[in-house]
């Protein structure tokens, strides 16, 4: 059952704090996971058979990793290594079919500080290198057991959010709850992160305007009319009008693009503006605020972007009910849609419908999806997190070699 | 107050959003503008799902839809007012 919005439970923001786990490098987790990573597609199965040997590890496969080139490769190694870095994870066992690329990763998330080993099958097999680090994932998994939560105050906390299966009641409700919120923490010191790319066609005068000043706003549009150029001018082959807006989407009421990303940017709230443009997977190096990162609009492949960025808490409004998760960041669903609610409620964590009936105002909703924040990062498992959804979609930029 | 069957999010938008299930054709419907708080009556003209949108006036083919007080595409058929306004009728002006 989803949680109703009512504003009863909701804290005073004057001392807002929740317990999390300070990592090696001072940033904070809200889980503790020791992941077992592939390096590539090969190196999935000897993950999997880790995770099975050592249990409360989590191997997280993907579907990539081999003969990548140039920004596409970049990309790669930059997701495998912000994964392994979010501070949601407490140590992590890298397996890859050679030692080269598998150092690499390694190399990188070790700059964290955080306990991390690879291993490369090349020249052993897999019997041998699960038995060698299924010995390591049950060191790392006892290490991190003993890890104790520390109070935290909220500007620790990075939230990001993206929107899925939206509708009109998205634009009406979950959304404007999502920026509520930002309007509410981004002041006290929180890094948020918004992004969807295509999703803000018809918006980008607005988006362009949110901007911290015109230099970003500048670098937003250059990236808004590169991805029109090289993404959607250069591969479509009609109006793209069943996927964006999707079929769900018109289920909803949503007609056009355009009225979706208005809807989409209720997101970012009154107020914010947002400080720095973010490549994919890109981890913000500019302090606390409001940040934009260049992603698709389909919904795992951005989360998963945005957890290799560093951010410990998703956002996720939906109007038709998407049922995304993520393996190692916590994803609320907030809906504003009373039917998505009474018919797939498992998979909602905060009711808003209660906005369209006039019963409920923005305010005192923004003041429930901060309680469910605060509560997720102390540990409150999310209805994705118990119906087991884990999509980790890597980001492909083009055909491997 | 009742419960409201459309909602409207700007003073400046030609259309309205159904918020209820089931609304029928012929139903005297209540609506609120988000960002006023101000109140409007319409009739349904036709049964529209909950989350569609609903022609606040009458826009000839050819006019711009406004929703958010912004342009969010142009009509390609007539609809009247108090009509179901959607991909029948409505259609970007992007790609």
């Amino acid at each position: 059952m989803a949680t109703k919005a009512n504003g009863k439970r909701a804290k005073s923001r004057s001392n807002l704090s929740f317990r999390g786990w300070r990592r090696e490098n001072g940033r904070v987790g809200v889980r503790n996971h020791v992941v077992i990573l592939p390096l590539d597609d090969l190196s999935n199965a000897a993950c999997e058979a880790v995770a099975n040997n050592i249990k409360g590890t989590l191997a997280i496969p993907h579907a990539y990793g081999r003969l990548q080139f140039g920004a596409d490769l970049d990309l790669h190694f930059r997701t495998l290594i912000g994964t392994g870095s979010n501070p949601n994870v407490a140590a992590v066992v890298v397996i890859g079919i050679e030692d080269g690329w598998t150092g690499r990763v390694v190399d990188g998330i070790a700059k964290t500080g955080k306990p991390v080993t690879g291993f490369g099958i090349e020249g052993h097999g897999d019997i041998a290198i699960i038995a060698k680090a299924s010995h390591k994932a049950k060191e790392y998994l006892q290490w991190a057991s003993e890890l104790d939560r520390e109070e935290c105050a909220i500007d620790d906390l990075w939230v990001s959010t993206k929107c899925g299966e939206s509708d009109t009641t998205t634009g009406l409700a979950s959304c404007p709850t999502v920026g509520n919120m930002y309007d509410k923490l981004i002041p006290k010191g929180i890094h948020g992160c918004f992004g969807e790319t295509s999703e803000i066609t018809g918006a980008e005068h607005i988006a362009r305007s949110r901007a911290v000043n015109g230099k970003i706003g500048e670098k937003w549009m250059r990236v808004f009319e590169a991805y029109q150029r090289e993404v959607i001018e250069a591969h479509k082959v009609d109006d793209l009008s069943e996927s964006q807006p999707t079929k769900g989407n018109i289920a909803g009421g949503l007609t056009t693009i355009e009225e979706k990303a208005l809807g989409n940017l209720e997101k970012i709230g009154r107020k914010c503006k947002y400080i720095e443009v973010l490549e994919p997977a890109e981890t913000p190096a500019a302090g606390p605020g409001l940040y934009y990162m260049d992603t698709s609009s389909a919904a795992a492949e951005c989360v998963t972007l945005m957890a290799a960025g560093g951010y410990v808490v998703h956002t996720f409004p939906t109007g038709q009910g998407n049922i995304i998760g993520n393996p190692i960041v916590p994803v609320i669903k907030i809906s504003g849609n009373p039917k998505t609610v009474r018919t797939m409620g498992e998979h909602i964590d905060l009711d808003v419908s209660g906005i369209l009936r006039r019963e409920l105002t923005l305010d005192t909703a923004g003041d429930a999806l901060i309680d469910m924040i605060v509560r997720t990062a102390n540990g409150r498992l999310t209805a994705a997190e118990t119906l087991g959804h884990r999509e980790f979609s890597l980001t492909k930029l083009y055909r491997s070699a | 107050m009742p419960s409201p069957q459309f909602l409207v999010h700007s003073p400046k938008d030609n259309v309205g959003v159904i918020v209820v299930e089931g609304l029928a054709s012929g139903t005297d419907m209540l609506g609120v503008i988000t960002e006023t708080d101000k109140t409007l009556k319409l009739k349904a003209k036709s049964s529209i799902p909950i989350g569609h949108k609903v022609a606040l006036k009458a826009l000839k083919k050819g006019d711009t839809v406004i929703k958010y007080g912004e342009d969010i595409g142009r009509m390609v058929a007539d609809a009247e007012i108090g009509a179901h306004v959607h991909v029948h009728n409505l259609k970007t002006k992007r790609w």
